[in-house]
């Protein structure tokens, strides 16, 4: 049995403790924000929290994640109040077809809460999700917008 | 695209009102539509329920929401938003008040023992959204702006050509008065729309087309609740994922399941035959599906499946006897595709000739999202959810295999996590209904990242011969290209092998009329590999080899490619082009990205060591871009990509933003492809499985600087997505010729500059 947070939830799961973490979050968890892209660390598509830091949920087993609080996409805004990372996504109209985004934005905000000024080559050091849309020149604009918003909101 | 056009006629249109006073157009249908049926449609969709039923393209609600349908699937180029702007603008919405959503396929009989589309053509591909749609949806925008403007008239009882319409608003100036959309929707819904269509807006009166607007639905991808197809469910649904087999067109011997039913969750394994070579379409592996009670439990099935492939009939095939097969073709003589004037003589008389071989590899489509498929084949019916490029495919695939009615085979479309052509292919949506068809359940089809790069339709390969020569004047005076390559059009239904260059080599492609005598000459090479349509099909390989070789002649000219270039292309004019992107070519467009792009990028400028400028252009399906790309090349042969300079014709503009986000997409995309992509073939197999060895380009190497530059002259509209990818490679390796000296011909660059 593995107890665990999702989102501030409290869940328990009694299933196979070898299923990886992405495949629980949305197959019984609900959180389908997650997203699937290659299933072994390559492509980021599955990026959450674990206790705040970001990890690839795809080879992140749920016997690994005992006790832990998980975040995802769809626990990043407080309430209707968008994360900096997510207003900045929108202002600078990154997405395309999207499917990355959500690893993306999970990856960004944890670089920024460790690296509040990341520079273009901390971008590059530290950011590797794949997007087969192309959207890197307008998401590194945009880290550079969340990263301004969250310096002025603290 | 398998689309009636659309009418003018106002009778073409289906209209009713809401019972809560809402206006409602469903959309113009199509030409060959029969009015009756569209009439007893639209009464029995009204008698069967709530509005959402009939997915109306525009609806206006009292509380003056207005929420707009868009017909072509969103795979990240756009519609989602463009489109609506073509309403919006001619109904005279506020666009950032406008709501837009996903239509779902609509057909219909036709009357004539087939089918047309209900409301209006519906699939993505070819670049064709904005150019199918752009006469068509701004018409049902004037049709629902007319019955607004007449309602208000009767209203405010003054005369209708004295009101105007802005921002969701009536207005009457003289007595300044205004009524809201929402306030007119329900007695606009009870006019009898205008015999003739209302006349659509001149240019100048333009004020949401051409305007820079961002995506519509950013704020449910930013916070996951976008729905893509591996998202959708259906009440009861159990997990499915296949093991196929992995050799071109082989079997199965045998399989031993007993480990696979063993996994807790597992519920079934099922066989699920090859359908005949050929039939519905190219090819579907033939397979076992392990059913099971979640995603995981289903792949570790899958995974503890010990099957006895048989290895088929390309069992020795690899990426390496492959070239040398398309090598050896290019020895012969081919089949004579184009023939203008006389090649050989005029080779034979040149005062200088040139000539290259270029070589393109398999490339694979890798949506991020891989091919998913929800189902349910149910005694009455089909419901089919998914990420696909035209919703009608699977809808005629799973009819023709189950031999089911198609209207009672309903296709919902999802977002897609990217297309790229892929999801032109119904394969994965057959598979999902017919395995939804053994279990007798609803059921979520996954493919892995493995199965999605092993059983994709991939880019075709092949190699190309160039020769040009040119007079004492230094005209050119002869070209022809010579490609051997696996033709996607393989095995198509009742297509002669002599048509298989069609799909390969567009004959009235650059320099076609530009050139006297001009040649084109097609080998089709024999391959296991399953071959389709990949982002801007052969227009990616075409603009590689044609650019590349114009370099090279000017470079062994001592002249400026540009200007040599430009020397082609010479005046403005329309040129024949009857390929898909016609029905003309005009040289001086062309010419006007080079000049644009040449421009803005610097080219012809000193670079400094080690650095070099690229210049490349292509006209593809009607829209012309050019690029100047700048390169930094160390003693070591590590390349970087500085600067991305593009220039975009695509006629008349609708989003100047999304024409920037598609451009930008584009480079990545030909920048990534180019530099590293290849599928690996072995034994008859794809060995090539995941991003680790297919690495598609990640944000340290994405250039910092990416400029597009828009020229828009007026001309009707092309679309956006796959223009920007093609100039791209070439352009990037002029650049590194420009950088090192050394001539990239065969793709991807992969370590070719560290010798
Ligand atoms: S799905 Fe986890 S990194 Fe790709
Ligand atoms: S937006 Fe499509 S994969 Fe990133």
């Amino acid at each position: 049995m593995v107890s665990l947070t999702v989102n501030g939830e409290r869940k328990e799961f009694s299933g196979d403790e070898e299923m990886p973490l992405l495949w629980y979050l949305r197959d019984f968890a609900g959180a389908k924000g997650v997203k699937f892209g290659c299933g072994i660390a390559q492509c980021g598509a599955c990026t959450v929290h674990l206790n705040g830091e970001a990890v690839r949920s795809c080879v992140t087993p749920v016997s690994a994640v005992n006790g832990a609080e998980i975040t995802t996409i769809e626990g990043l805004a407080d309430g209707d109040d968008l994360h900096p990372v997510q207003q900045a996504w929108i202002e600078e109209d990154v997405s395309q077809c999207g499917y990355c985004q959500a690893g993306q934005i999970m990856a960004v905000s944890a670089l920024l809460k460790d690296n509040p000024n990341p520079s273009d080559d901390d971008i590059d050091r530290s950011l590797t999700n794949i997007c087969r849309c192309g959207t890197y020149y307008r998401l590194r604009k945009a880290i550079h917008t969340a990263a301004a918003k969250l310096r002025e909101n603290a | 695209m398998d689309g009636a056009r659309l009418s003018t006629s106002r009778r073409d249109f289906i209209r009713y009102a809401a019972s809560a006073g809402a206006l409602i157009i469903a959309a113009p249908a199509c030409s060959r539509g029969d009015r009756e049926k569209e009439a007893s449609t639209a009464e029995a969709a009204i008698a069967s329920g709530p509005p959402v039923d009939v997915t109306p393209m525009i609806a206006i609600t009292p509380d003056d929401r207005i929420l707009l349908a868009f017909p072509n699937p969103e795979m990240g180029q756009g519609v989602d938003t463009a489109l609506p702007m073509l309403v919006a603008e001619e109904l005279g919405a506020d666009f950032d008040k406008v709501e837009t959503s996903q239509l779902p396929l609509a057909l219909m009989p036709d009357g004539e023992g087939g089918f047309t589309w209900r409301y209006v053509p519906q699939g993505s591909g070819g670049s064709y959204s904005i150019v199918g749609h752009w006469e068509g949806l701004r018409q049902a925008g004037a049709i629902a702006r007319d019955l607004l403007v007449r309602a208000a008239s009767a209203q405010l009882e003054v005369p209708a050509d004295e009101l105007t319409v802005a921002n969701s608003v009536v207005t009457h100036a003289a007595s300044n008065q205004s009524l809201t959309f929402g306030a007119l929707a329900g007695a606009a819904a009870e006019l009898e729309p205008l015999e003739e269509a209302p006349p659509l807006k001149p240019r100048e009166e333009f004020s949401i087309i051409g305007t820079a607007r961002k995506m519509k639905n950013a704020r449910a991808i930013v916070t996951g609740e976008a729905v893509y197809g591996i998202d959708a469910e259906m009440p009861g649904m159990v997990h499915a994922v296949m093991a196929r087999c992995p050799y071109f067109d082989g079997t199965a011997n045998s399989v031993d399941d007993a480990a696979a039913r063993a996994v807790p969750g597992v519920i079934d394994v099922v066989k699920i035959d090859r359908p005949p070579l050929g039939e519905p379409y190219t090819v579907q592996a033939e397979g076992y599906a392990v059913i099971a009670e979640n995603t995981w439990a289903a792949i570790k099935g899958r995974d503890a499946l010990k099957i006895d492939w048989d290895h088929g009939p390309y069992s020795d095939e690899t990426s390496a006897n492959f070239r040398a097969h398309c090598e050896e073709l290019l020895t012969r003589e081919g089949q004579i595709v184009r023939n203008d004037g006389d090649f050989a003589a005029a080779w034979e008389n040149a005062a200088s000739t040139h000539e290259a071989y270029y070589w393109q590899p398999y490339v694979s489509h890798a949506p991020l999202e891989p091919q998913n498929c929800v189902a349910h084949v149910r005694e009455d019916g089909v419901d089919i959810i998914g990420p696909m490029q035209f919703p009608s495919g699977p809808n005629r695939l799973i009819s023709n295999v189950l031999d089911r009615d198609r209207m009672t085979i309903n296709v919902t479309p999802t977002r897609l996590g990217g297309g790229f052509g892929r999801r032109l292919s119904s394969d994965y949506a057959l598979e999902a209904a017919l395995v939804s068809d053994a279990v007798k359940r609803p059921v979520k089809l996954l493919w892995t990242r493995e199965d999605d790069m092993r059983h994709d339709f991939f880019r075709p390969a092949g190699m190309h011969h160039m020769r040009a020569a040119f007079d004492a004047d230094g005209n050119m005076t002869a070209w022809t290209h010579r490609l051997a390559s696996a033709s996607k059009y393989y095995r198509r239904p009742n297509m002669p092998d002599t048509d298989l260059w069609t799909s390969e080599l567009y004959p009235d492609d650059f320099p076609a009329y530009l050139v006297e005598n001009y040649r084109l000459e097609y080998f089709p090479a024999t391959s296991g590999a399953p071959r389709g349509s990949w982002r801007a099909p052969s227009h990616t390989a075409n603009a590689f080899v044609v650019n590349s070789f114009l370099d090279e002649i000017a470079r062994t000219r001592g002249e400026n490619a540009l200007k040599l270039r430009l020397r082609i292309l010479g005046e403005p004019r329309e040129l024949t082009y009857a390929n898909h992107g016609g029905p003309t070519f005009n040289p001086g467009r062309l010419a006007g990205v080079l000049r644009l792009a040449a421009e803005k990028g610097g080219y012809g400028e000193a670079m400094p060591e080690g650095q070099g400028r690229g210049i490349a252009a292509h006209f593809t399906f009607g829209g012309y871009v050019a690029h100047v790309v700048d390169v930094e090349v160390n003693s070591s042969g590590d390349l970087k990509v500085l600067r991305i300079v593009g220039a975009v014709d695509v006629g008349t503009v609708v989003n100047p933003n999304g024409i920037a986000a598609q451009h930008e997409g584009g480079v990545i995309d030909g920048l990534s492809t180019a530099l590293r992509l290849a599928i690996n073939v072995t034994g008859g197999r794809v060995t090539t499985g995941n991003f680790d060895e297919y690495q598609i380009m990640r944000i340290a190497e994405a250039p910092h600087d990416i400029e597009t530059h828009i020229i828009d002259n007026g001309e009707p509209p092309a679309g956006m997505g796959e223009m920007g990818l093609p100039p791209l490679a070439p352009a990037l390796t002029n650049a590194i010729f420009d950088a090192t000296g050394k001539r990239v011909r065969d793709l991807p660059l992969a370590d070719q500059l560290r010798s």
